[in-house]
């Protein structure tokens, strides 16, 4: 049977996002697992399959690369256990995953865990440097996670006439409804003249245009529309999901097709989800979105390759305050990337508990006010892999 | 048959170090005037790519079978410098490659095995590149009077722009100047007893000599180039041969370039050959320890050339200051860079060599869109094993770009640019050899071959892209 409308998410769990140098990478995954059990009320010994999402197993000595790295701490063996790994689509690759495996039938009750463990090493060491010692030996020397969206933010600077205090407003926004969220790696409000102040990393990027590097993982539990209906749990079910890529993580700037102003990655993968959920008009009918904010010019590209608005027209979102709490389509109400952190195989399934407590109504301080469908999104490397799931009852 | 110089490229490192600079850092005086520095990103070899590539792109010869690489500071100790750049400036795989080496006066050495070999036939044309970063212990003479510089010469029947006349050497035992192994830089004798009997004595022997067996008095010579270490050494040489005023340039390029080892015969050649006028006697001289090379050569109707092509003045103009002295420390690695360990695969790098060191992208047969990096899936029309070599051209406009702080670099922040390239394709690479403020949409930048890092143990070359120096050109 196809995904939408069939698929529930009974369950979530989500640990504190944060630099965790007190927890290992199973410490996470375990609490993440449990919470989500405890959410959905169910024994662990009902997982009938599980996905695990890890970008990055070599930052914690390859653990996480492989289904192992699940089964043996949370103790279910002798089920499939699969690692997947899609750059920053990662955890989103998990639930789909998973999801599909509900749909076709297959399994009953399935586990999503996505975990990233990034502080075992240096911030230098972890992705936003990764070009520097690791990937192709000369393709992409001088390259750097930021570097690669400050293109993008000066060639849209060039072409619509934003400047910096632009994009800043994304980090004020995401930053204050990180400071209503527990589980927010930043929890404090931040000024404009904050942003614009901070350090420059990769210009116009500065220190405040930027997630940080952050430990965390998610999970959760998923079944059949008719098993949580029979169960009588607070579900939501996935209406929609796309994944789509577009060039290559190490090769696409050099395309000529490729226009730096958006990625057709994301626009790829919103179709999908859109033509599934039977979305023909994102602004209107989406309650919430959750984006992939990896840097303040991202969101506002987003905007744009989400249809939430024309392109060019993200900047102007933004300053007129329609993605805010409390405006008509609140974006990251978590706090984002910016303020959550990106701990990369966790954010989507992170980003999927978000939009599922915030269409249940359990979203606290930062829920959205009629929040019956909601969207999240990742993008992987430089735009090239992008995962769109539309959520809701 | 006559045989000659039928083209030539010069590359001169755009950064210059103000001896003022130095003496301010120092508390002492030096010479006037700046030296040229080599960029932390770059060395002999890619020196040398930069000087043939432009000799063979911009002149319309036949691609030479033969190269001679001559430096006394090529990056290997033990691996041929000449082979990576006849892959790089596109020779054929049966090209004669050799390396010349051990002695300053190299840059001639490899120039008379050229001409012997076209002139013997076992090569059709032949290209003579000189490549040099010479520097010296921090605070010294040496340091500052020494230059860093790249000449290609190319040597050939066709197209002749400097006939080959004749030769004169004097190979004597002499030590002056010496670097045993492991020493990064050379040792001097005492100055007063090697510079007497060492370069004047000498040198002035094989002008003598030379003038004498060419049937020349110094006033047939319009043209002189002869490479010196020191300004007083130079007018004694010139004098004593009888070379007249009008004939040789006033400074060796000694305050503009500084003294560039095995480069500094060829650079002097090139700057003279820039002026000369049909029918000119040339003379070139180049000295080593106890070995000098006198060389004549004859302006043909073709010598006006010589001012069109990438030359010696076009380069010195192309100078950038340097900021501080420091940065010049750390470009040498006086002041150690933070060690770091690149991934790097000699099997990747061995299949990739036509795309990473050629630049060649792929043109697909059937609907001619040109992809790069390689692909053999077409993607536009998705043809299979479809296409032909494209070769990418060297200039471009800046589409975007970024400052980076973070990415390690001894010249920071790093620009990173993404360029449109004139004739098609794009590339998205560091920028060097220039502020990183400079960055910004529309900049006309070229493409330059570059050392990025030493990754599995040995030097990974790619290319960058530099600000070209006039923008409205």
């Amino acid at each position: 049977m196809p995904i939408s409308d069939n698929v529930a998410i009974i369950g979530t769990g989500v640990t504190r996002f944060g630099e965790h140098f007190d927890l290992s990478y199973t410490d996470m995954l375990i609490d993440a697992a449990y919470e989500a059990y405890a959410d959905a009320g169910i024994d662990p010994g009902e997982i009938e399959a599980a996905w695990l999402g890890t970008a990055f197993p070599n930052l914690n000595g390859l653990l996480g690369d492989d289904g192992t790295s699940l089964s043996e701490p949370l103790n279910l063996p002798n089920i499939p256990v699969t690692r997947v790994a899609n750059l920053c689509a990662t955890g989103m690759e998990a639930v789909r995953a998973a999801a599909m495996a509900v749909a076709a039938g297959e399994y009953n009750m399935v586990l999503a865990v996505g975990c990233e463990k990034m502080r075992e090493v240096s911030p230098r060491g972890s992705l936003v440097s990764r070009h520097i010692v690791e990937t192709h030996p000369v393709l992409t020397k001088g390259r750097t996670a930021p570097g690669m969206f400050a293109v993008l933010a000066n060639r849209y600077f060039e072409e619509y006439g934003y400047d910096k205090s632009t994009i800043a407003q994304v980090a004020v926004k995401n930053h204050y409804n990180g400071s209503l969220n527990e589980k927010a790696h930043f929890r404090k409000a931040i000024t404009e003249d904050q942003v614009m102040k901070a350090p420059l990393i990769a210009d116009p990027l500065g220190l405040f245009d930027a997630c940080p590097t952050t430990d965390g993982a998610a999970a959760v539990i998923i079944t059949t529309k008719e098993i949580a209906e029979r169960l009588k749990k607070d579900y939501v079910l996935i209406k929609g999901a796309g994944v789509s890529t577009w060039g290559g993580y190490f090769t696409v700037q050099y395309r000529e097709d490729f226009d730096f102003l958006g990625f057709q990655a994301t626009r790829g993968a919103a179709a999908q989800a859109y033509r599934q959920a039977g979305i023909t008009n994102p602004a209107e009918q989406i309650d919430l979105v959750e984006c992939h904010d990896c840097f303040t010019i991202t969101e506002l590209i987003n905007y744009e390759d989400l249809g939430l608005c024309e392109r060019g027209e993200g900047g102007r979102l933004i300053k007129e305050g329609v993605t805010t709490l409390e405006g008509s389509l609140p974006v990251n109400p978590s706090g984002g990337l910016k303020a959550m952190g990106h701990p990369v195989g966790a954010t989507g399934v992170r980003m999927v508990s978000e939009v599922v407590n915030q269409v249940r109504g359990r979203a606290g301080k930062r829920q959205v006010r009629d929040a019956h469908l909601g969207v999240c999104h990742t993008l992987g490397g430089p735009g090239v892999v992008s995962a769109v799931m539309v959520l809701g009852r | 048959m006559a045989i000659g110089i039928t083209g030539f490229g010069v590359h001169i490192p755009r950064y210059r170090l103000s001896r003022s600079l130095v003496a301010k850092a120092w508390g002492t005086a030096f010479g006037p005037g700046d030296r040229a520095v080599a960029s932390f990103d770059e060395d002999a070899i890619t020196m040398a790519v930069s000087a043939v590539d432009s000799a063979l792109r911009e002149t319309d010869l036949a691609t030479p079978d033969s190269i001679y690489f001559a430096s006394t500071s090529a990056p290997y100790q033990e691996k041929q410098s000449s082979t990576l750049i006849a892959t790089v400036t596109g020779l054929d795989r049966t090209a004669s490659t050799s390396d010349v080496t051990g002695s300053l006066r190299a840059g001639t050495s490899a120039l008379k095995s050229a001409l012997d070999s076209v002139k013997a036939g076992s090569s059709t044309s032949s290209v003579v590149v000189s490549s040099e970063i010479r520097s010296g212990e921090p605070g010294t003479d040496a340091e500052q009077v020494s230059g860093d510089a790249a000449v290609a010469l190319i040597i050939g029947s066709d197209k002749v722009l400097a006939t080959f006349e004749g030769v004169y050497s004097i190979s004597e035992e002499f030590t002056d100047s010496w670097r045993v192994e492991n020493q990064p830089n050379s040792e001097k004798g005492d100055t007063a007893f090697v510079t007497a009997y060492g370069y004047q004595r000498i040198v002035r022997d094989a002008l003598k000599g030379a003038l004498k067996k060419f049937g020349l008095t110094g006033a047939d010579v319009a043209r002189v180039a002869v490479a010196a270490p020191d300004r007083r050494s130079y007018a004694a040489v010139l004098g004593a041969a009888g070379f007249v005023a009008g004939s040789y340039p006033d400074d060796p390029l000694l305050s503009t370039v500084g003294d560039t080892g095995a480069s500094a015969a060829p650079l002097l050649l090139v700057k003279v050959l820039e002026d000369a006028k049909p029918g000119d006697n040339i003379i070139v001289a180049a000295y080593g320890s106890g070995n000098c090379d006198v060389l004549w050569f004859k302006a043909t109707d073709l010598i006006d050339t010589a001012s069109k092509l990438r030359n010696v003045s076009k380069e010195v103009a192309a100078g950038r200051p340097l900021e501080n002295y420091e940065r010049f420390l750390s470009f040498r690695n006086v002041i150690e860079q933070e060690p770091l360990s690149p991934y790097s695969s000699l099997a990747m790098l061995w299949k990739e060599q036509k795309q990473d060191l050629r630049l060649l992208a792929t043109k697909c047969k059937a609907c001619g869109s040109v992809s790069f990096p390689r692909q053999r899936v077409c993607r536009q029309c998705r043809s299979l094993d479809n296409y032909e070599d494209f070769a990418l051209g060297r200039y471009g406009t800046v589409y975007t770009w970024t400052s980076d702080h973070l990415f390690p670099n001894p010249d920071p922040p790093t620009a990173m640019v993404v360029a449109d390239l004139d004739g098609g394709g794009r590339f998205y690479g560091q920028m060097t050899d220039a502020p990183a403020k400079l960055a910004k949409i529309g900049l006309k930048v070229e493409l330059t071959f570059r050392r990025l890092h030493e990754g599995g143990g040995y030097h990974n070359y790619f290319w960058k892209l530099r600000p070209i120096v006039d923008q409205d050109a």
